[in-house]
């Protein structure tokens, strides 16, 4: 069910004494309170890939990614990681990263604060270092001290993708719409950690509306899986 | 149980408490509030009110407690931290553990201190009030760990903190029979020894069987 483009591998991939199991979706149908919204997924997700998730409203893209993080329980089918269900995978939790379109931050703690107890709770780097110079990458240096509730959404959104720049191995990063709310600059920033994120054999499944990956998709690498395409309530694709 | 993840989420809560003082002290506003309202409504008599003294204060307790169950986990499932923190390794437990640790510390102890001050209002007797307090001491947690229970099962319904009242006071019952018979055991010249002991054994209960409840009742209603 993945549709074209469909280019090649990412960047050459430095050795890694732990490489990246694959992800496997086999056979999945996923139901929406009494809709089927999909049925019949069929893909495999390999280190170094980055698999963008396409479809209209309601179609069940940010379902999808709550049966891959191990949220929710697939209608039918597995989804498989390192050839084991993710729900009982003993490594698949210590891998993954998921960044859901809420951003998992208080109002009332700092941006350093949010992303510290993040890392804790997610066993990364949550040293002072470590934490300052992930959202310096993310554009928010000197707004460490800043609450949450005085940042505007884009800024937000910087704070929850810091987690993104602690990352120093492969992991399995899943994002939903993380996009959303950024500038030009914070794109730019997100475009170069998944490309240094597949370079290092880390993949990614993420969604977005946003047109401009379209333009990226072939020369990046990108594969795309259509939603649409795959069949629904009745069996019937959109 | 993950411990990191434990003390993660304890210290966040107490910390988010902390920036929130005025809203995490009003449990223990309508607990004083509450319990001093007693004396006028059943009138002035000492007797009376050293005889209801040790009652009054634990349901007072209990009502409190139920007062700040609803947004236990309401806030966190609303900013999707709740998401985040049950994908953590093995945090199911340590989660549902902090919470009701963070939640004792923020509304069941000042509770616990302030009983003693409730009873000698009241008329209890000195030699009450240490039995009253130990009570409540063991007590309290019961009712965060039952009520994370009931935060848990109502999570993401309308009308939840009415729905944790009726799931988890029935479930209460017992603590609060034997926690307010300690203080009256030791009025009517008995040991309270027999009350305590068992409230012990209700919270061992508690411990061992509320967290891990807890942790699947979130883990259905995220799903």
């Amino acid at each position: 069910m993945t549709s074209a483009p469909q280019t090649g591998t990412p960047a050459a991939t430095p050795p890694s004494p732990a490489p990246l199991p694959s992800l496997r979706l086999v056979d999945v149908a996923c139901r929406r309170g009494d809709r089927i919204l999909f049925s019949g997924l069929n893909e495999t997700l390999d280190r170094g890939e980055l698999l963008w998730l396409r479809g209209g409203n309601g179609r069940g893209k940010t379902s999808l990614l709550r049966l891959v993080a191990g949220l929710s329980a697939p209608e039918h089918g597995q989804v498989l990681w390192d050839g084991v269900p993710t729900r009982r995978s003993e490594h698949f939790d210590r891998a993954l990263v998921y960044i859901a379109h809420a951003n998992a931050l208080k109002d009332d703690l700092t941006a350093t604060e949010s992303l510290a107890f993040l890392a804790r709770v997610h066993e990364r780097d949550a040293s002072a270092g470590a934490l300052r110079a992930a959202l310096a990458r993310l554009g928010l240096a000197g707004r460490e001290r800043t609450p949450v509730r005085s940042l505007s959404q884009g800024l937000r959104r910087r704070v929850a993708l810091a987690r993104l720049a602690l990352e120093t191995g492969p992991s399995l990063w899943v994002l939903d719409e993380p996009f959303d709310a950024l500038d030009v600059a914070g794109t730019a920033t997100l475009h170069a950690l998944l490309a240094a994120h597949r370079a290092r054999g880390g993949s990614v499944l993420l969604t977005s509306h946003h047109l401009h990956l379209d333009a990226q998709a072939a020369s990046a690498g990108f594969r795309v899986l259509d939603l649409d395409q795959l069949p629904r309530d009745g069996g019937a694709a959109a | 149980m993950n411990g990191a993840v434990f003390l993660a989420v304890y210290q966040r809560d107490l910390r988010l408490a902390w920036r929130r003082r005025t809203e995490a002290l009003l449990p223990v506003a309508f607990f004083l509030v509450a319990a001093s309202l007693f004396p006028l409504g059943v009138g002035p008599d000492p007797q009376v009110l050293k005889q209801i003294a040790p009652g009054v204060v634990w349901v007072c307790a209990l009502l409190a407690a139920m007062l700040s169950m609803p947004p236990l986990y309401a806030a966190d499932h609303a900013d999707g931290s709740l998401e985040q923190l049950l994908l953590a390794p093995g945090a199911g437990v340590a989660v549902a553990a902090a919470k009701a640790a963070g939640h004792w510390t923020i509304s069941g102890a000042p509770l616990v201190v302030g009983a003693p001050l409730l009873g000698l209002l009241l008329g209890l007797p000195a030699e009450e009030l240490p039995v009253l307090f130990v009570s409540l001491l063991l007590g309290t947690p019961i009712l965060s760990l039952l009520g994370g229970v009931g935060a848990a099962l109502t999570l993401g319904l309308r009308s939840a903190g009415m729905l944790i009242v009726l799931i988890v006071l029935p479930l209460a019952i017992p603590a609060l029979i034997f926690g307010a018979g300690a203080a009256a055991a030791v009025d009517a010249g008995q040991s309270p020894s027999p009350h305590l002991s068992l409230l012990g054994a209700l919270l061992i209960a508690c411990l061992v069987g509320a967290p891990p409840a807890t942790a699947a009742a979130l883990r259905i209603a995220v799903e």
